[in-house]
């Protein structure tokens, strides 16, 4: 192999770099969605490496569901503040009360209460493009998505009509009221993403690694007891040796057990698992096309 | 299983391509059930969906068909990728679909692919569809190709067949400038010789599908000759706490050809002047040469007005330039390319306007032969036309370099993506705007 070669993860790395500056070039008013979770600390390293030693041009935005785990809010506002970045969140919470937001009985998460919220943030910014961190091996709805996702004025997505994308030359342009949605993560797996923590020694918040907790039985996953997950009268809690592998609504996010204390025991968990990462969140469950659903509607 | 990957490992992207029911699904399916790719809860999902389109029985198509209309249609819409990987490489494939109306996603697939694995029905030989992947495989220059011989099965494991089918494909191939083709027999369904070598086919001595994949040299894909650097964004620190940084103005993008060295002269076009590397800056502390495609921050000894959509360039190797343009293009849009309207050209970094002022001919993409009086390009043509821009490209021709060598076309006003374009080589050196500057 001749000296100039890239390994994988330079190969990714360039090419979410790539796609980072054509964001800050071609679009007047980016954001970038940052959450705490584990994709979004990557791409805020790629921010990093896109645009230092300049600022990241662009605001940080969180649509927080109220239902997120406070270690990751800690850790979301403590990042955003070490990077000297702007820190937008907008709430669910906020979102209900003004009405914009609707609860429905019975959801098994506020995923879903996040579209119209994420829409009514970027029409009070007046946003053109959000950078978020999805990853095409998450879902099978998404392994069919762009990098530049174009959104209609409704904020909708269109899987028949996307615009096609060759090479690396990304169709950026869009009338009033039209949306980008930029996933500089696409081609990245789980996998990837842990190597480059591991490669940037990049922090994670701590409910990544194995810690104790209390857990209920439900659905055939261990949830996090909270107040907002109260014990029902015949659910045994157990404490138990556990880790989260994805993190989404605290409601819905399963735990697994898992002695994972480290970055190298996550990648050697990783490789040996027999489960997908999003195979610990109730909210995908619902139908084979939950996730295509949500996307029609909004979703990042 | 997939290792735990402590060494380094490269990418290998590639297309697969075939026709509604040569089983591509079933072997990208087959390729991720064999390599332990897959888990649990998708096999459960498989399952789950068994009764109603597989008639009780697992299709592996349904893993990559992910949108509600495909499963019921039981076609694939669009471009998906999949992703998987062995302790030897790590794998991204586009599963591109097979439909004659689908030729706009095999081009958007196979545009970033090192490989494309085209599926032959055993049982049909090599048909109208095979050549037509072959043919855009070919076009868009992709370095190597796989013919899978698919369904072996359903043909009694024949060696003469398989033989036949390879003959009528290689009489096609002087046509293709491939210089990279491999024949594989597999049966997707059953697994034999995409993972595991088959005990049906003793006959056959070669490479497996997925032995294949992994040692297939792409070292030498990208171009390492030509210095190429499209501008993409200005880098200039506004009030930096470090003073160090007061006159710090980087020129950001990703190196589209060719190494950059420190202390290197180097020409920015289309201005024409010259000045020499000073630093090689990125996040990870300043590199003393850099190669295409890594993505840099270049700073220059001298203060030069460069801007994004001007491109840095070694002196000694000069790329094209001008504004009369030859090229093929796809067309990806359900409204025809009229010969006279304005569209946009995005070609590296910069966007310009341009008009397309000659069809030349259609290009039959069964047989590659020029198809004479054509009055417009619709939906799924590829075509040989003329276009002027209203400032000069900076290029490449495509042969040289896929970066610098290809542009898309946008419709003004709705935006669309209407064309895949990839550019001749050119009939004129760039030479400076600014001729007294000039070495």
């Amino acid at each position: 192999m001749s000296n100039y070669h890239l390994d994988h993860l330079q190969y990714l790395e360039t090419e979410a770099i790539h796609i980072m500056r054509e964001v800050a070039a071609e679009f007047e008013r980016p954001a970038l969605l940052f959450s705490g979770g584990k994709d979004s600390i990557c791409l805020l390293r790629l921010a990093e490496k896109a645009f230092r030693p300049s600022d990241i041009p662009m605001p940080l935005l969180n649509v927080d569901t109220g239902h997120h785990f406070p270690e990751l809010n800690e850790f979301r506002d403590r990042r955003a503040k070490e990077l000297g970045a702007k820190l937008i969140v907008r709430t669910v919470e906020d979102a209900i009360a003004k009405g914009i937001a609707t609860e429905t009985p019975g959801q098994v998460s506020r995923n879903h209460l996040q579209i119209p919220t994420l829409l009514a943030a970027i029409e009070e910014f007046r946003f053109d493009c959000c950078i978020g961190g999805a990853r095409r091996d998450e879902e099978k709805a998404r392994a069919k998505e762009r990098f530049f996702s174009f959104r209609d004025s409704f904020g909708q997505w269109d899987p028949k009509n996307q615009r096609p994308e060759i090479w690396n030359l990304y169709n950026a342009r869009l009338n009033p009221g039209e949306n980008m949605r930029v996933f500089p993560l696409s081609n990245w797996t789980e996998m990837d993403v842990w190597e480059y923590i591991r490669k940037e020694k990049l922090e994670v918040p701590k409910i990544y690694f194995s810690h104790r907790r209390q857990c209920v039985r439900r659905n055939g996953q261990w949830l996090p007891v909270n107040d907002l997950v109260p014990p029902k009268p015949n659910e045994e809690v157990k404490e138990l040796v556990v880790r989260v592998r994805t993190i989404g609504d605290i409601i819905s996010t399963g735990c697994v057990e898992s002695p994972a204390d480290s970055v190298d025991d996550i990648i050697a968990e990783i490789a040996v698992a027999r489960v997908t990462e999003r195979g610990s969140r109730a909210d995908d469950k619902v139908s084979e096309a939950a996730m295509e659903d949500r996307k029609k509607a909004g979703y990042f | 299983m997939v290792a735990p990957l402590n060494h380094s490992v490269d990418l290998l992207r590639f297309n697969t391509c075939g026709s509604v029911d040569d089983g591509k699904s079933t072997l990208i399916g087959r390729l991720l059930y064999d390599s332990k790719s897959l888990m649990d809860d998708q096999l459960e999902a498989l399952e789950r969906s068994a009764d109603i389109t597989g008639g009780g029985q697992i299709n592996l198509a349904n893993l990559t068909d992910g949108l509600r209309a495909e499963r019921e249609q039981g076609i694939t819409i669009d471009v998906a990728y999949r992703y998987f990987a062995t302790p030897r490489r790590k794998f991204i494939i586009a599963d591109t679909p097979g439909h004659v109306q689908y030729t706009r996603n095999m081009v958007t697939g196979a545009s970033t692919a090192n490989l494309s694995v085209i599926l032959v029905d055993a049982r049909q030989g090599v048909i109208e569809q095979s050549r037509r992947h072959s043919c855009i495989a070919s076009l868009l220059r992709i370095p190597h190709l796989v013919v899978a011989i698919n369904k072996m099965d359903l043909v009694d494991w024949s060696e003469s067949r398989y033989l036949e089918i390879r003959d009528q494909f290689e009489e096609f191939l002087p046509r293709l400038d491939m210089k990279d083709v491999q024949f594989i027999p597999v049966s997707a369904l059953n697994g034999d010789n995409v993972v595991e070598p088959s005990p049906h086919m003793p006959w056959y001595h070669g490479p497996t599908l997925l032995g294949h994949l992994e040692s297939v040299h792409i070292g030498s894909d990208w171009n390492l000759q030509d210095f190429r650097f499209p501008v993409q964004w200005v880098n200039r620190p506004n009030n930096p706490s470090d003073p160090a940084l007061h006159d710090f103005r980087g020129l950001s993008g990703q190196i589209a050809g060719g190494i950059v060295r420190v202390g290197q002269k180097v020409m920015a076009l289309p201005s024409g002047f010259t000045s020499t590397i000073k630093e090689i800056w990125t996040y990870d502390g300043s590199l003393q040469e850099a190669f295409c495609p890594q993505s840099v921050t270049l700073v220059l000894n001298d203060d030069l007005d460069v801007s994004r959509g001007d491109v840095l360039v070694s002196t000694d190797n000069l790329p094209g330039a001008g504004t009369d343009l030859h090229a093929k293009i796809c067309w990806m849009h359900g409204r025809p390319l009229q010969p006279g309207r304005k569209y946009l050209l995005k070609h590296t970094t910069q966007t310009v306007q341009a008009v397309v002022t000659t069809i030349e001919h259609r290009i039959n993409i069964s047989n590659l032969e020029a198809e004479e009086g054509v009055s417009e390009l619709v939906m799924n043509d590829i075509g040989e036309i003329r276009l002027r821009t209203s400032k000069p490209l900076i290029f490449d021709g495509y042969s040289t370099n896929r970066l610098t060598g290809s542009f898309i076309l946008i419709e003004q006003g709705t935006n669309a993506t209407v064309a895949a374009g990839m550019l001749h080589p050119p009939t004129e050196v760039a030479t400076p705007e600014y001729k007294d500057f000039a070495i």
